[in-house]
């Protein structure tokens, strides 16, 4: 019983009912306007009619009274009085003292009332002994005599009662109704609400994997649930993605870290003294630059993801940057072995960042040649940049080991190096580095096969792209004219 | 240290050059010694702060030290010194609120902006805000030194030179023609703004990161050193028919191209 009370209690704190007992408060207060408005209309014109037979008898008796005097006045009074009617009627002379009527009195309510009004009286007929209500006028009839005319309208005041009656029933009705609606909407409301939260209780204390349960019946609480589940998806997403990184972090950070600390030890052991120290402490900087590449790496794919970067984004030639950028290595990838192309196509404009664009670039061809030496020797890396359906790319080709189509998706994580490439330098986010760049331009990245080899396409939003050479401000076209 | 209390650090009563005898020989780094240079340090870490000024001392320059915004500003405004450090990390008052302040009072000491914070816009609005360099720690402090002793040669007059000469290479800046004891040497456009810019800081320790910023206008790692192979073709360029190599290679640190022993 209490728990049923506390239910009701609930529901009723809830906003839902609030909102529907402010609209039943609504309601009622414009009926009330309606009901009042009509209520006093057919009063108004009760009244009326009442007013208007009145003044019509009064006529009748005055004319009465012009043609047969006093004692033919008090005659028709009289006969008047005796009809089974709602008229009353009361004739008195100068002095006060009665004639004729059916009245016993002035009723004291009208004594100093010139127009007239409404009185009660206590009817001669009625056995039960209750006043009547009833109005009356007084009639001119010069200062010998003082006659009232009258109604009874105690059936008016009846009709009035029942009506006030049956709209007061209905007003009650109605608000313990639309209330009750009310709670019961709530209750419903309540119900997938507590499931929420429930929900986001379970997950606050750390199972993410919790979704919230949707009606399926579509409907605005439905999209909520599905938005919030989406949501949750995302947030799980990240957090595995962070749990992942950290034991990456553990094995690609801890592992130079504890080699930096054995080189520092092994020279301190060395006996070989002073020359030992000074190659212990060059190996200590060079194991540190490694680390600190990396750490740079981490922190800036970290803030790639975290939102976008307004202040430096420029609009630039994407196909001269990217054969700038290419030229930069075209002596690196010779002493290699290796032969790089460059097809840049001309004027593709874009707004990006340019030194983002080229950190990218610049890490995809640095792959490509280290992963050419596991393939065919003295082939070529192609570096493209083009325009795909509307869309700025960059590719980068190499004819190495490549990538399994399995793979390929992994490849892109952070810090994820496949088997193959675990003997190669680097700090395994290269790639991933690619992937939040092209993300940050609201791309994507794409691995391909390159028959054989591996084919990374870089494709930026087309938003990035601008319409045309004349689009791109002066200084830019200055800037590459100068070259 | 003298005085570890105060949070300015003045190194009061050191020879604004010092005496050759002074200067640390040992130094591997190559820069110019009759160069000195005055630096303030502003730097709220205090074992950074003075393993800075050790390290420069050592290096033949004179440096301040300010450990918050407030003293390092005052100490800028007053003092005529040639470079200023800014870490931009600062209690009291910011690093780049310290940079801008003095350009506001018209000082146009070149500054070094040092931080923890990400390269990609932070550089950007340092740079805004009137920093001349931008170094994003950890540091190496041979890269740190190269940046300095360029920054201080800024003002220099040689900027406004038509013609760079390093013994008998020639760099002639309006004709873009090179020669060597008058043999003209053909260079790629890239190879030639390389020189230039080894020229135009001759003597002084250029490091890799310099060039790939000032010449290729990059501020990102490319991973691999791909300056070196540049470096490398240049030198047989200009080096490889001749006697005496004018193009050195600084271990740990860079490059310098110079008229003297290597």
């Amino acid at each position: 019983m209490t728990a049923l009370v506390e239910r009701v209690a609930k529901a009723a704190s809830t906003t839902a009912f609030g909102l529907s007992a402010a609209a039943v408060a609504f309601f009622l207060f414009a009926a009330a306007i309606v009901v009042g408005f009509l209520f006093w209309q057919t009063n108004n014109l009760l009244t009326h009619q009442v007013l208007g037979v009145l003044t019509a008898e009064a006529r009748i008796l005055s004319s009465e009274m012009k043609v047969g005097g006093q004692a033919k006045l008090a005659e028709t009074v009289g006969a008047m009085s005796r009809l089974q009617g709602a008229g009353l009627y009361y004739l008195a002379d100068d002095s006060g003292a009665k004639i004729a009527g059916n009245l016993n009195r002035i009723p004291p309510e009208l004594t100093d009332d010139p127009h007239g009004g409404v009185f009660s009286y206590q009817p001669a007929g009625d056995s039960t002994g209750a006043s009547h209500l009833a109005v009356a006028i007084p009639v001119d009839l010069g200062p010998d005599n003082r006659l009232i005319v009258g109604r009874d309208i105690e059936d008016q005041r009846a009709f009035a009662d029942s009506i006030r009656l049956a709209f007061l029933l209905g007003f009650g009705v109605l608000s313990i109704l639309g209330l009750l609606g009310g709670l019961a909407v709530s209750r419903l409301i309540l119900n997938r609400m507590d499931a929420i939260t429930a929900t986001s209780r379970s997950i606050m204390e750390g199972d993410l994997a919790q979704r919230i349960p949707t009606s399926g019946r579509g409907g605005e609480l439905d999209a909520l649930a599905q938005n919030l589940n989406q949501m949750l998806d995302r947030i799980e997403g990240l957090m595995n993605g962070l749990r992942e990184v950290s034991d990456n972090i553990a094995h690609d950070l801890k592992t130079p870290l504890n080699r930096l600390r054995n080189a520092a030890e092994a020279a301190l052991r060395d006996s070989r003294g002073a020359e030992a120290y000074r190659e212990g402490l060059e190996r200590t900087i060079e194991k540190s630059d490694e680390l600190i590449k990396t750490f740079n790496a981490l922190l800036l794919i970290a803030r790639l993801e975290a939102g976008p970067l307004e202040e430096s984004v420029e609009t630039f030639d994407l196909g001269s940057f990217v054969e700038d950028v290419a030229e930069l290595y075209t002596p690196a990838t010779e002493e290699a072995g290796f032969a790089l192309s460059i097809e840049a196509e001309k004027d593709v404009f874009v707004r990006a960042n340019r030194q983002l664009i080229g950190q990218a670039v610049a890490n995809l061809i640095d792959n490509a040649i280290k992963y050419s030496r596991g393939g065919e020797p003295g082939s070529t890396i192609t570096v493209r940049a083009y325009r795909d359906t509307g869309r700025p790319a960059i590719s980068v080709g190499d004819h190495g080991p490549g990538i399994s189509a399995d793979d390929r998706e992994r490849a892109l994580k952070r810090f994820v190096r496949l088997e193959a490439s675990r003997t190669q330098p680097g700090t395994g986010l290269g790639l991933s580095l690619v992937a939040a760049v092209a993300r940050l331009h609201h791309g994507e990245v794409r691995l391909t096969d390159n028959h054989p080899g591996l084919k990374v396409i870089v494709l930026l939003s087309a938003r990035c792209l601008i319409a045309s050479a004349d689009a791109a401000p002066s200084d830019v076209r200055a800037g590459i004219a100068a070259q | 240290m003298t005085s570890s209390g105060s949070s300015v650090n003045q190194t009061a009563g050191l020879p604004r050059r010092p005496a050759p005898g002074q200067l640390n020989n040992e130094s591997t780094e190559g820069q110019d010694q009759n160069n000195a240079m005055r630096v303030l340090v502003i730097e709220d870490d205090r074992e950074t702060a003075q393993f800075l000024q050790k390290s420069l001392k050592e290096n033949g320059h004179t440096a301040d030290l300010a450990t918050d915004g407030e003293a390092g500003l005052s100490l800028a405004a007053d003092g005529a010194y040639d470079v200023l450090i800014v870490d931009r990390m600062l209690p009291r008052l910011d690093g780049l609120s310290v940079i801008k302040s003095l350009r506001a009072q018209g000082n146009r000491t070149p500054v070094l902006i040092l931080s923890a914070l990400g390269e990609v816009d932070d550089r950007v609005k340092g740079l805004r805000a009137g920093g001349d360099d931008y170094l994003t720690k950890p540091y190496a402090y041979s890269e740190l030194l190269a940046r300095v002793e360029a920054l201080g040669r800024r003002t220099a007059p040689e900027e406004q030179q038509t013609r760079y000469t390093v013994g008998d290479l020639i760099l002639d800046r309006l004709s873009h023609r090179v020669t060597r004891s008058g043999e003209h040497i053909l260079l790629q456009p890239r190879e030639y703004r390389l020189l230039e810019y080894l020229m135009q800081h001759a003597g002084q320790v250029v490091t890799r990161t310099m060039l790939l910023e000032h010449v290729w206008d990059y501020h990102f790692d490319p991973q691999t050193n791909v300056i070196d192979v540049h470096v490398s073709r240049l030198r047989a360029k200009i080096d490889k028919n001749f006697d005496k190599p004018l193009l050195h290679t600084v271990r740990g640190a860079g490059y310098t191209i110079r008229d003297g022993p290597g």
